[in-house]
């Protein structure tokens, strides 16, 4: 049923679009404007010249290339491990499924960049692994560095999202379709391949295309496992902040490209969504069995090693930071060292990372609560427009949206430099997106009789939101705004541009510690980021009852 | 107390896609009144515009004396009952009930007296305080109707409440209806597509199609007395049989069976003519339009018959007492003219309407 047009209500939700459009324009589109229009307009001309350089230097191109391998060898794998993680989570009973859905999802709150710190305590030069293969066999492992490290680490990191999203849509395949398949006659393999795959491939490749972005421009784990490894991460970094060739021309040329580039892999994938629109809602979810013979011991072996690639991070992690410890060298002996150590440098960057971040949160759930409920129920070309850009962040790599934050704002007319608005606004831009389309799922499986319903009864619209469609949304969107409060909190890569020492945040100060090599410090530091991190999650399950879904 | 509903032209549009060209009617003070048509008739459109969640792009749509047309949901004071229940789900059944008191600002202890009152009628007090996520559609549609009577409205609206139920509580729950809709004798307007719901529950029904009001009636006379055509063929299985009209002979075309038919005017100038029979009207006897059972389906309190004659395959039903045709019998059907309508090329029914009864 249509709903009527231009009635005062659905002005003031146009109006209200607009609104929360302009500050994401303003702190998000106008910024990345600013970026490329620097990159190319001096002033009094075209300057071509940084992208000329940027694509005749060999070094650079060479980067570019790294980007490319990492990125699509990670995705490829990760595809391929994350799809069949899913599938074997899904269909069959695997013993521990409870703790290791809990595992996983700790895992995911884990910044990858300490993924990659974790894994250069286990695999690094001195790591205690390698350590323990030289003194046990003799074998001299050269460490977990350069490419197979990065694609490593960011593997068992998107194997764990990909399972996320991935588990959500299978959840909605019906069972009914399994078993018309199979009474025509296709079935096994070929049911996989000609069923679920194709019903699945929209969030997988959605999901696929996230996992690119975060890879190409990724810049905390990259540098720290890389040792060299040149990627576009580390040198827009490098050019922009580093200590030698410093150049800002060439970092927002390079960040230009790096935009232009994802923005069309952003439009191929709105493309291909578009094109196969698959709508599912499951009756009758299907019914998981209990594998057996050679499938049950590699399905748990499979299963198992997965989380405990995705949760070793976390138990290395926290380990570490009860040992004693000098510098990058752990001693035998436990203490709280490192904890005091870490308390009194943090300072006050704990509470400023949970304000922070509970500004964040509540910024957005307002602006998604606001475009999303204009766009369900009070659709028009604003509405729609609001709703398609503000998912752009999503492939927007938090370096470069750093870049253009700190181009923009740095100077007059606005001054907003190393403020805590600039943080937080970068906090909200990277979340928003996930926020809105949670909220519209949501709003999409609230009907609008209930809304009616409040109305007949004698509420006027703004009661019926307060009300009614309010509360109702609020169970839906608490899970997705909590996990976008840990997001907030642990981000770096783009926290890393535009902080000043007056709002250094939590995750700042951990990735300072590991490049100056105080290990013991930023193990401790990252555990009391982690527990809090846990907190939430403790929150989230406790008010979703463990029945949150991921979408996309 | 009760009020009128008026509609006079009114008229829906969707931009340039015309719903409702211009549609008028009377609801009295009390009834209970049904919209009955196919999808897409346009009747809960209908509804949805004497809601308030539809514009009313012509014509006017009053209370009384007090037209609407601009008036938001919110200050119609109507009591609307959803399809699919549209119980918050956020709220228990009390607080469900107790909302549109609140809304008008209805202070304890009345508010909780009025509500343990409606919890009473509409016999779910043991739910009062369960949320309603794991009731039953019937429990769920008990509370959406008592949350709609409470409010003591001007109008009670029903979208298809019964059309998500099962076939044994549709049953129960429109005699729910129909009993607490007479004792408050609030005016109803109630749409459905269901013509034996429409039948049972209305005290008028209003078919409608394509955006018209083909026949506004009592029950009885909607069935026996079809206007036209489409209501005819709607209210029920129909055998529509040509027939070739002399004054007031009727002939079957293609059969030499006759009939002599009264309620027919002796003036009229039509010569040919369709002859709408009900499958229960048929009776077996010697003489008739003859036929070969060539099916027969027993469904209990009757069978029913389909009997192959030259001018096709007829549906008959008959009560199951009676001696029972087999199949390959020939059989031969007569009419009872006077139950039977003749209606005109156009569709339009030629019987006289005035006797109906």
């Amino acid at each position: 049923m249509k709903r009527r047009k231009y009635t005062r209500d659905h002005v003031a939700w146009n109006l209200l679009t607009v609104v929360s459009f302009a500050s994401f324009a303003f702190f998000f589109l106008f910024p990345l404007f600013r970026l490329i229009v620097g990159a190319i307009w001096t002033g009094n001309g075209f300057n071509l010249e940084p992208f000329k350089r940027f694509f005749a230097t060999k070094y650079y191109m060479q980067a570019v290339a790294n980007s490319f391998k990492v990125s699509t060898v990670t995705t490829l794998i990760a595809i391929c491990t994350g799809t069949t993680f899913a599938m074997i989570m899904r269909y069959f009973k695997i013993k521990g499924k409870k703790v290791v859905d809990i595992l996983l999802l700790v895992s995911t709150i884990t910044p990858p960049f300490l993924g990659g710190y974790s894994w250069i305590l286990l695999f690094g030069r001195v790591g205690w692994v390698t350590t323990w293969l030289k003194n046990t066999f003799g074998i001299i492992f050269p460490g977990i560095y350069g490419f197979w490290g990065i694609v490593f680490t960011f593997v068992c990191h998107s194997t764990m999202t990909m399972y996320m999203y991935i588990s959500g849509a299978l959840k909605n395949v019906d069972a009914t379709l399994n078993e018309a398949a199979a009474s025509l006659g296709c079935f096994g393999i070929r049911r996989i391949i000609k069923i679920i795959i194709p019903l699945i491939l929209p969030t997988v490749l959605s999901t696929a295309l996230l996992t690119f972005m975060h890879c190409f421009a990724d810049y905390g784990t990259c540098a720290l496992i890389g040792e060299g490894y040149n990627v576009m991460g580390t040198l827009i970094y490098t050019a922009f902040l580093g200590e030698v060739s410093r150049d800002a021309t060439l970092a927002s040329a390079m960040a230009s490209i790096t935009l232009i580039f994802t923005s069309c892999l952003f439009m191929v994938q709105r493309w291909l969504a578009s094109r196969r629109v698959v709508e599912m809602n499951a009756l009758h979810p299907i019914e998981q069995k209990k594998p057996k013979g050679i499938v049950a011991i590699l399905s748990h072996f499979y299963i198992y090693l997965m989380t405990t690639l995705a949760v070793c991070p976390i138990f290395v992690v926290a380990y570490n930071s009860f040992q004693k410890a000098s510098g990058f060298l752990f001693l035998p002996g436990y203490s709280l060292d490192s904890y005091r150590t870490a308390i009194k440098r943090l300072g006050d960057a704990i509470q400023r990372t949970y304000a922070y971040g509970l500004i964040a949160i509540v910024l957005i759930v307002v602006i998604a609560v606001i475009i999303s409920y204009a766009n369900v129920r009070h659709s028009s070309s604003i509405t729609k427009t609001a709703d398609t850009l503000t998912m752009f962040p999503l492939v927007v790599p938090g370096t470069v949206l750093g870049i253009a934050m700190v181009l923009a704002f740095n100077g007059a007319p606005f001054y907003l430099n190393g403020t805590a608005a600039l943080v937080i606004s970068v906090w909200v831009i990277r979340r928003l997106p996930y926020t809105i389309r949670s909220t519209t799922g949501v709003l999409h499986n609230i009907s609008i009789s209930v809304e009616e319903a409040s109305q007949s009864l004698g509420a006027n619209p703004f009661r019926t939101f307060i009300r009614v469609t309010f509360p109702m949304l609020f169970s839906g969107v608490l899970p997705g705004a909590l996990l976008s409060f840990i997001a907030s909190i642990t981000e770096l890569s783009s926290s890393l541009m535009v902080y000043n020492f007056k709002t250094v945040t939590m995750s700042i100060k951990i990735y300072t510690e590991i490049c100056k090599g105080n290990f013991g410090v930023a193990s401790a530091m990252s555990t009391i980021l982690l527990l809090s991190a846990v907190v939430v999650l403790g929150v989230l399950f406790k008010v979703s009852k463990g029945n949150y879904e991921f979408t996309l | 107390m009760s009020i009128t509903i008026n509609i006079e032209h009114a008229k829906k549009a969707y931009g340039k896609n015309v719903v409702i060209e211009d549609l008028s009617a009377q609801i009295k003070p009390g009834e209970f009144f049904t919209l009955l048509g196919p999808s897409g008739c346009g009747k809960t459109t209908l509804l949805r515009m004497i809601a308030g969640f539809n514009t009313i792009e012509g014509g006017t749509i009053a209370f009384d004396d007090k037209v609407i047309n601009n008036l938001p949901p919110h200050k119609r004071n109507i009591g609307m009952v959803f399809q699919n229940y549209a119980v918050f789900p956020h709220m228990s059944t009390r607080e469900n009930i107790a909302f549109g008191l609140k809304e008008r600002k209805v202070k304890d202890p009345e508010l909780t007296n009025r509500v343990d009152e409606v919890l009473e009628k509409v016999q779910i007090r043991e739910l009062a305080d369960r949320m309603p996520s794991n009731m039953s559609g019937g429990q769920q549609q008990r509370i959406a109707l008592a949350r709609a009577m409470v409010i003591n409205p001007d109008v009670l609206l029903f979208d298809e409440p019964l059309s998500n139920l099962d076939a044994k509580l549709r049953v129960e729950m429109r005699s729910v209806i129909r009993h607490i809709q007479q004792q408050a004798g609030i005016t109803t307007i109630y749409v459905t597509h269901d013509q034996e719901e429409a039948l049972a529950i209305s005290d008028r029904i209003a078919v409608m199609h394509k955006g018209e009001i083909q026949q506004i009636d009592e029950p009885v006379k909607i069935y026996r007395k079809p206007r036209n055509l489409f209501v005819a063929t709607f209210m029920g299985q129909t055998n529509i049989l040509d027939v070739d009209v002399n004054g007031q002979d009727i002939s079957i075309s293609g059969t030499d069976v006759n009939y002599h038919f009264e309620r027919i005017r002796k003036d009229h100038q039509i010569t040919k003519g369709k002859l709408v029979v009900r499958p229960n009207d048929f009776t077996f006897e010697d003489a008739g339009i003859e036929g070969v059972v060539t099916e027969r389906i027993f469904f209990g309190t009757i069978t029913t018959y389909t009997v192959k004659t030259n001018i096709g395959d007829l549906v008959v039903t008959r009560d199951v007492n009676e001696h029972m045709k087999s199949i390959g019998e020939t059989v031969h059907l007569a009419i009872p003219v006077e139950v039977v309508n003749v209606f005109d090329a156009d569709g339009k029914n030629m019987s006289i309407m005035e006797d109906a009864g």
